[in-house]
């Protein structure tokens, strides 16, 4: 399901494999593993906090991604609004198609054995993508951008989108830390993720927290595939590695743990961006498959974890 | 229900199955798709043991249903290797390679064993796809020779297929049925219900889980080769994690945790798809939706339901007669079925 898709990415975002002077090529490099990693953190990011509350793998987080890029898309086609109004308009969209996830599939199977989260979590996600399908067809779509220039710094080329996709995670990633850490609704979510009984002693509504972190993790999704569309592609299954690469990632960290999300998120993007080119362009993607076996293999706990699971 | 009765229950639908190609009127189609869905049904009743009776989801399953048929492909292509031979060796090398594998992601548990066979049966598909010399990458294999016959039998028409993949379905349950029933097949379910206590029964919990794990990825080798000596062509979307996803919703159908489930789920799924034959690519606007329906309303499939209807009406019957213990053994009974016991 990803072949072509997967090979055409390839060629789109590796600019870096044409030759630089080798310090010039291996800032390049550093700033594609950058971007690379930026948008794999903001995608594991609303993994780990669904993750942290609820204990699911959502497995349709990769289609909420891919929905989310498409939904951008039809709003900068169709009716021609600007880019980042588009990407309100897809955040919002996907917010609320989460928290419709939570009441619909979720919040029912919330007292059935874990192995029914999971398949309900691959309904959604077979749901979503055939309905992408049918919606926006099975070819490839581009979603335009007003920000395609390059700049020249110090002689070396950064595409401004790539700049922007670096600069708009770093903004959103603080914004989320501030408001984890700063305000009430944001401890909130904290509290319930370290430990429900306590958060609900003191008065927290469970059920309120899980909505709005379905609604944030969407968000985030649709945002992160808004910013990376223009330079990759939009296809219906175009979220299935990008879901698993998130799994990898959260699993490097810890699962639950923020900053463990995008820590990894960063390791996963310099690997696939120095070992696609050092290494192999065709096995660049198996590279954070081969990189979790390892750690799992010797570290089963995730890197960032303490303790057993 | 004694043990001729339950056998007994196979009969009619093994009679049916017999008499089909007759009662189908030479209508080739209906048999190659039988064929086909007796093919998956193999393969998820592989599937089923390690996640209906054993508890762990292997999503890498079509993964090692590719390497079984893959392994049929390339030796029977590339090197001249006669069919049958292959064809055994298609359960031998998953089951060999799903060793290491199973060790690894078997010391990770519940959503984390999930996720990461999610990434092994990634990794399946990519190597398939990538490795050309091997695999032929993208552009497949092509003219794998259809099973020789012995003597008389021969297995090159739609028809003759079609008893090939009835008889191995048939053998496969057979086995099936036997490993569940066995010591073995309680332990698998004992770790299912709960990890801790299966230990303290002294249950090894990673030999078991193993076993459980490395004749799962067997049965999905054999549906491998079956498919490779059936289709005859293999492209790297036999790897496809879409196709563990099918195999997942036919078990679920069909019921988790009993034997006939997967082969009835893997009979209805192509029966339903070819209701939905005019959406084609989008049958899973339907598959999606009823996955988590079923999940919700009907968690114990068809066969788990007809097996919890039949149960209270024997316990009410029960209750009947004796209506002091009643209420107790309904309430085990139901627990147990719930969990889909064989």
């Amino acid at each position: 399901m990803h072949g072509p898709a997967a090979s055409i990415s390839n060629c789109l975002h590796l600019d870096a494999a044409t030759p630089f002077e080798s310090m010039d090529q291996i800032v390049q490099l550093l700033f594609n593993g950058l971007t690379l990693g930026a948008i794999y953190g903001l995608v594991a990011l609303g993994l780990t906090m669904v993750y942290g509350v609820l204990h699911i793998p959502n497995f349709a987080h990769g289609a909420l991604y891919m929905v989310g890029g498409y939904v951008a898309y039809t709003l900068i086609s169709k009716l021609g609004l600007g880019y980042w109004w588009a990407m309100l308009g897809a955040g919002t969209t996907v917010a609320l198609l989460g928290m419709l996830m939570q009441a619909l599939v979720f919040a029912p199977l919330r007292k059935a054995p874990e192995l029914y989260d999971m398949i309900g979590a691959i309904g959604v996600m077979l749901f979503l993508e055939s309905a992408a399908q049918l919606i926006w067809g099975a070819g490839f779509h581009r979603l335009p951008t007003p920000y395609g220039q390059v700049l020249q710094i110090a002689g070396m080329p950064f595409p401004l989108q790539r700049v922007l996709i670096i600069a708009a995670a770093f903004v959103l990633v603080s914004v989320l830390h501030l408001f984890l850490t700063r305000t009430v609704t944001g401890s909130t979510i904290l509290a319930l993720a370290q430990d429900p009984q306590g958060a609900a002693l003191v008065g927290i509504d469970a059920r309120r927290v899980t909505y709005l972190v379905f609604a944030i993790s969407g968000a985030l999704a649709a945002v992160a595939a808004v910013l990376y569309a223009p330079i990759n592609l939009l296809y219906p299954t175009m979220g299935g590695l990008v879901i698993v690469k998130a799994f990898v990632i959260i699993i490097l960290g810890g699962m639950g743990s923020f900053p463990g999300a995008i820590l990894g998120g960063l390791i996963i993007g310099m690997a696939e961006s120095f070992g696609g080119f050092y290494v192999s362009t065709d096995y660049k993607d198996i590279i954070a498959f081969v990189l979790l076996v390892v750690v799992l293999s010797v570290r089963p706990q995730g890197l960032l974890t303490q303790g057993a699971r | 229900m004694g043990p001729s009765r339950r056998s007994a229950i196979w009969i009619a639908p093994l009679a049916v199955g017999i008499a089909l190609p007759w009662l189908a009127g030479g209508n080739d189609y209906v048999l190659s798709v039988l064929a086909l869905a007796f093919i998956y049904a193999i393969a998820t009743l592989g599937l089923n043991l390690i996640t209906g009776y054993t508890g762990q989801l292997n999503l890498a399953h079509a993964g090692f249903m590719a390497i079984g048929a893959y392994t049929v492909g390339i030796l029977t292509v590339d090197h001249g290797v006669p069919f049958w031979w292959a064809f055994m060796l298609s359960g031998v090398v998953p089951a060999v390679l799903g060793m290491p594998i199973g060790w690894l992601s078997l010391r990770l548990r519940g959503y984390y064993f999930a996720i990461f066979t999610l990434c092994v049966g990634t990794i399946i598909n990519l190597v398939i796809e990538k490795w050309d010399g091997l695999t032929h990458g993208v552009s497949g294999i092509i003219g794998i020779p259809a099973p020789p016959g012995f003597g008389p039998v021969q297995f090159s028409t739609p028809r003759a297929q079609y008893y090939l993949a009835l008889g191995a379905l048939v053998v496969m349950t057979w086995m099936m049925q036997r490993i569940v029933r066995s010591l073995v097949g309680r332990s698998f379910m004992a770790v299912r219900n709960s990890e801790p206590l299966a230990e303290a029964l002294g249950i090894p919990l990673m030999r078991t889980k193993l076993l459980a794990f490395v004749l799962s990825v067997f049965y999905a080798g054999l549906a491998g080769g079956l498919y490779a000596g059936t289709i005859r062509f293999l492209g790297p979307d036999v790897a496809n994690i879409a196709h563990t996803f099918d195999m997942v919703t036919a078990m679920l159908i069909g019921g988790l945790g009993t034997v006939a489930g997967p082969i009835v789920g893997s009979l209805v799924l192509p029966w339903i798809t070819q209701y939905l034959q005019f959406m084609q690519d989008y049958r899973m606007l339907v598959f999606g939706p009823l996955l988590v329906v079923l999940l919700i309303f009907l968690p114990a499939g068809i066969v788990g339901s007809l097996r919890n209807w039949h149960a209270r009406r024997a316990s009410q019957a029960l209750a009947v007669a004796q209506p002091d213990a009643a209420p107790a053994h309904e309430h085990r009974a139901s627990a147990a079925q719930r969990h889909g016991h064989a």
